[in-house]
């Protein structure tokens, strides 16, 4: 993928104004993105008596961080949501590559009314998906729980996930695929070595988004959730009163761990691309 | 899929449906059936003392637009231009990564999606932090006297389509730099070199080739920003309330559901409508094929 | 203690002119009697004697009562910051209870607000199922009259709680929304006035006029909740709430409108209104009371709270047993130890609205020594601000009620 920027570059001399323009508006845009954060972290270590949140810089401390885990219902709440989102994840992706191969790769009866389905599940608002949810929960009798936040986070995170598998599909050469049966390959052992190798990067990026979807989904699972509560519902509800600090302390230390992330996903990258 | 594969030799004409079962029955049964039952709440009469009983009762859609079409309106409004912001501010800084990105573009990549590490409703509250009266920004310029004491930016649709714009960046970034990136460099060289000047080269060979990633985001943002009603909560004030927050009153507050239940099949019908209209002149397949 | 909690209307089987005047007369006498008031129950006037003792227990529920099994759990469903808490997150008042007793409380800061917390649990209360709390805690007003209606609630086993009798405040005993106590007792009550930033407004504030004073436009800040905002607009109008009409309703309406066209109103705020006050974007809003204490404890000293001089309006957070709970006598047992000064105190020292509980006062200042709190006349209200303060209309019906709220509605809802 790489291979055709260098293509790209010295075009023209004209075009280095522009392209410095450019660098530092990409800047400017990065603080824009970052800003709130920054402003969360620097207030994760600000001195407020009474655990609460305050706008006033009050002095600094460590002693939120200390008392990280002190109020458990958030912490309670912030494992539910990890737990949902990585099993949303799993279960979306699952159920949604079979389909996303066959609306890429077949036409079939029903293929459109499937597409206008999973529109239908992406448009929807979300007030609507979660309000019928609990409806229909409510009639079969299903308490309300982690398993009732976790098949309406599928209900959406499916949907989004055959677009992503299904884009990445429909790029694919089916060449490949016929060679590896001309090879003698039965369908099954094409599928795992060879389609399957080439759709991974888009199952990959169809799982991350629902796990990103799920983590953060506030308005569904406000009626999914009964007594359950997951990050953002417990911080949505404290927001009316105040938040603790502690909330700023441990999305600082999500935060952190995605930087960890960020930046060895980024020494890898360097290394297999370098 | 590794189940349903092997039956392929069975035939071909089976082979999709067989892929196609889990997701289907999943979505029917959490999605469809919830949907129709919302439908037909819509059609209920009754309070919540007594319950809502279902009766064909389609005036409550009359009302639901009668008192609520300010609402409506705005959604809409608020959702095309905060849609549109995010495109332009995040295109140049998608074409950036995915022209002149090199070896650092995932990277890149890493630190535009990095705020999203970060819960939705954090960062919104932190935009809350900043924009406050007294706050970091105008904190400081009302106490260097160049702006007068009253001024605010909170509660104002100002405030709201900002914390729209700001939640959308990534979810547009992502589809923009996808279509870029596949936009063939020879392309655009060859374009310079036969007559177009950078900027011509620019609007008539990378934009269009980039239609899809814009269509795409357009679409997810659109969507989302349409629905919600967290930001206008939030960030808002007397006169920018959207319909995601009058459904949400409906439900929680008067549990006038009926109400709730025919505003959001409006809405429903309304983005269904959208996004036909959309496809149409777009091209479903740009749709198909690359939203999300 | 949000937009929803103080959802205020009582659920009035009497005259309100009455209930209004034993109110006044109620605080009156707590107030005189201070801080080492004992046996206030039983000086109370006589109208409430007959609740001042506990009423045994009668028909079906006797049976079921006397059926169920002490356990040693007990599911608490409240508000968040609505009880004491230490930086660890140790909740001091439910650890020496659980001493005490053996059963271990299970405490879930899970209501947000009245309404979105009912429309969680009506459906499934409806349905027959259990909700999985023991004690869960609803504001007097509309939804819990309708809790009450629809019998989603376990009558209490008053000989149970001696305590309450022993210890309550008159002005908890017997209310209008619940008489007899049959259903609940009071976990925290507090009024709705007006807090200011005096530095910002440059002048003291008086009255509910200010709320309409030009000169903070775009910083004043109003009430979500539609019972809070219509109940001012009344008296900002003259009108008194418990006797106001549909008419007065349009009236109010149409001041809060004006309001709101002139561009007065920064925002209608739920709970989060006295963030916005901390913080400076408004420099006037309509308020409660423990929420200025809190915000003094917080920094925030500049703070004021009034009760204008048109009055306050006064609500009652309430205990109450949903059907379905798996450990009723826990809860009864719970009830019982929150009616102690002991209890009380240690609660009221953290959360400051209005104690129930009047010997708390007493052991709050000389045992947990906090005068701040135990002297604060918001925590323990001065007769003045008590004798000002107003009761919240009383819906007749449902239709009532949304009479009420299809007019306030559109306003906050623009």
């Amino acid at each position: 993928m790489s291979a055709p920027a260098t293509l790209g570059e010295g075009i023209r001399s004209g075009k280095g104004l522009a392209r410095r323009i450019l660098v530092i508006y990409t800047a400017c845009f990065m603080v824009y993105t970052l800003l709130p954060i920054a402003v969360m972290i620097a207030f994760s270590f600000n001195n407020s008596p009474s655990g609460r949140v305050s706008l006033k810089w009050l002095g600094f401390t460590t002693r939120w961080y200390s008392h990280a885990f002190a109020i458990e219902d958030l912490t309670g709440a912030l494992l539910h949501s990890l737990e949902v989102a990585f099993a949303s994840m799993i279960v979306s992706v699952v159920l949604a590559t079979p389909l996303a191969i066959a609306l890429a790769r077949y036409r079939f009866r029903g293929k459109s009314a499937s597409d206008i389905v999973i529109f239908a599940d992406i448009a929807a608002p979300a007030v609507v998906v979660g309000a019928s949810l609990l409806s229909l929960f409510l009639t079969l009798n299903l308490p309300r729980g982690l398993l009732t936040i976790l098949i309406a986070h599928v209900a959406f995170g499916v949907a989004f996930a055959v677009v992503v598998i299904r884009a990445r599909v429909s790029v694919l050469d089916r060449s490949l695929d016929r060679a590896a049966a001309d090879l003698g390959a039965t369908p099954w052992v094409a599928f795992w070595t060879v389609t399957f190798p080439l759709i991974l990067p888009g199952i990959v990026g169809a799982g991350l988004l629902a796990f990103a979807l799920s983590i953060d989904d506030l308005i569904i699972t406000s009626f999914v959730a009964g007594q359950t509560l997951t990050f953002p519902l417990w911080v949505y509800g404290a927001v009316k009163t105040g938040i603790p600090p502690q909330v700023f302390v441990l999305s600082t230390l999500i935060f952190l761990g995605g930087a960890i992330i960020a930046l060895i996903n980024s020494i890898v990258a360097h290394r297999n691309g370098g | 899929m590794s189940e349903a594969r092997p039956h392929r030799r069975l035939g071909r004409g089976a082979a999709p449906f067989l892929l196609g079962l889990p997701s289907w029955l999943y979505l029917a049964a959490f999605f469809v059936v919830p949907l129709v039952a919302m439908l037909s709440m819509s059609l209920a009469t009754g309070n919540p003392l007594t319950g809502y009983v279902f009766s064909w009762h389609f005036a409550e859609f009359g009302h639901a637009i009668g008192r609520y079409q300010d609402q409506l309106v705005r959604s809409f409004w608020y959702g095309a231009l905060s849609t549109f912001i995010t495109l332009v501010i995040t295109y140049p800084v998608a074409y950036w990564i995915a022209f002149y990105g090199g070896r650092h573009k995932a990277s890149l990549l890493f630190l535009i999606l990095l705020p999203f590490f970060v819960s939705f409703v954090i960062r919104t509250l932190a935009w809350q932090f900043i924009l406050s009266d007294q706050g970091l920004v105008l904190g400081t310029l009302k106490s260097a006297g160049l702006l007068p004491r009253s001024f605010y930016v909170l509660s104002t649709s100002t405030a709201v389509i900002g914390g729209l714009v700001y939640n959308s960046v990534a979810y547009y970034v992502l589809p923009l730099y996808v279509a870029l990136e596949k936009v063939d460099r020879r392309v655009v060289q060859a374009a310079g070199d036969l007559y177009a000047s950078p900027a011509s080269a620019f609007w008539r060979v990378v934009l269009p080739l980039s239609a899809p990633g814009i269509f795409a985001g357009f679409l997810l943002v659109f969507v989302t920003n349409v629905g919600d009603f967290v930001n206008a909560a939030v960030l808002g004030g007397p006169g920018t309330n959207m319909v995601g927050n009058v459904i949400q009153y409906n439900f929680f507050n008067s549990q006038d559901y009926p109400m709730a239940a025919a505003l959001s099949s409006i809405l429903m019908f309304l983005l269904i409508v959208a996004i036909y209209l959309y496809a149409r002149v777009f091209g479903a397949e740009t749709i198909q094929d690359y939203a999300a | 203690m949000s937009d929803e909690k103080k959802t205020n209307s009582g659920y009035r089987l009497d005259d309100p002119a009455i209930v209004r005047g034993l109110t006044q007369s109620r605080f009156t006498r707590r107030n005189v009697l201070g801080a080492g008031a004992m046996g206030m129950a039983a000086m109370a006037l006589p109208r409430f004697a007959r609740a001042a003792s506990p009423a045994p227990l009668s028909g079906q529920w006797a049976d079921w009562w006397k059926k169920q099994k002490p356990t040693k759990e007990l599911v608490f469903a409240n508000w968040p910051y609505y009880i004491d808490v230490t930086d660890k997150g140790d909740h001091p008042s439910l650890d020496a209870f659980t001493k005490k007793t053996g059963i271990k409380v299970k405490y879930l800061e899970v209501i947000q607000d009245n309404a979105s917390f009912y429309a969680k649990i009506a459906p499934v209360l409806k349905a027959g199922q259990s909700i999985g709390n023991d004690i869960i805690v609803i504001t007097n007003g509309w939804l819990l009259t309708e809790i009450l209606m629809q019998d989603f609630a376990v009558p209490l086993w008053q000989e149970k709680v001696p305590n309450f009798f022993k210890n309550a405040s008159p002005s908890v005993i017997n209310p209008a929304y619940d008489p007899g106590n049959k259903h609940t007792m009071t976990w925290q009550s507090g009024i709705t006035g007006i807090a200011y930033n005096p530095k910002l407004t440059g002048r003291e504030i008086t009255s509910f006029d200010d709320l309409w004073d030009p000169k903070f436009a775009g910083h004043v800040g109003m009430m979500s909740d539609l019972y809070e905002l219509g109940s001012a607009a009344m008296l900002k109008l003259g009108i008194e709430p418990t006797k106001s009409t549909p008419d007065d309703w349009k009236k109010a309406a149409a001041a809060l409108k004006e309001q709101k066209d002139k561009g007065i109103v920064r925002q209608y705020y739920d709970q989060s209104y006295i963030t916005a006050l901390e913080n400076g974007d408004t420099w006037i809003s309509q308020a409660w009371s423990g929420d200025v204490f809190q915000a003094h404890a917080k920094g925030f000293k500049d703070l004021k709270f009034i009760v204008p001089e048109q009055g306050g309006m006064i609500w009652h957070d309430n205990m109450l047993i949903p059907k379905g709970a798996a450990n009723p006598l826990s809860a009864l047992e719970w009830m019982n130890y929150y009616y102690t000064p002991e209890a009380a105190g240690t609660i009221e020292d953290y959360v400051n609205y209005i104690c129930p509980v009047p010997s708390a006062q007493a052991y709050i200042k000389d045992v947990i020594k906090d005068a701040a709190v135990a002297d604060s006349p918001l925590v323990f209200p001065s007769q003045e601000m008590l004798s000002k303060v107003h009761d919240f209309y009383v819906f007749k019906s449902y239709d009532d009620n949304k009479a009420w709220t299809d007019t306030f509605g559109p306003i906050v809802q623009g």
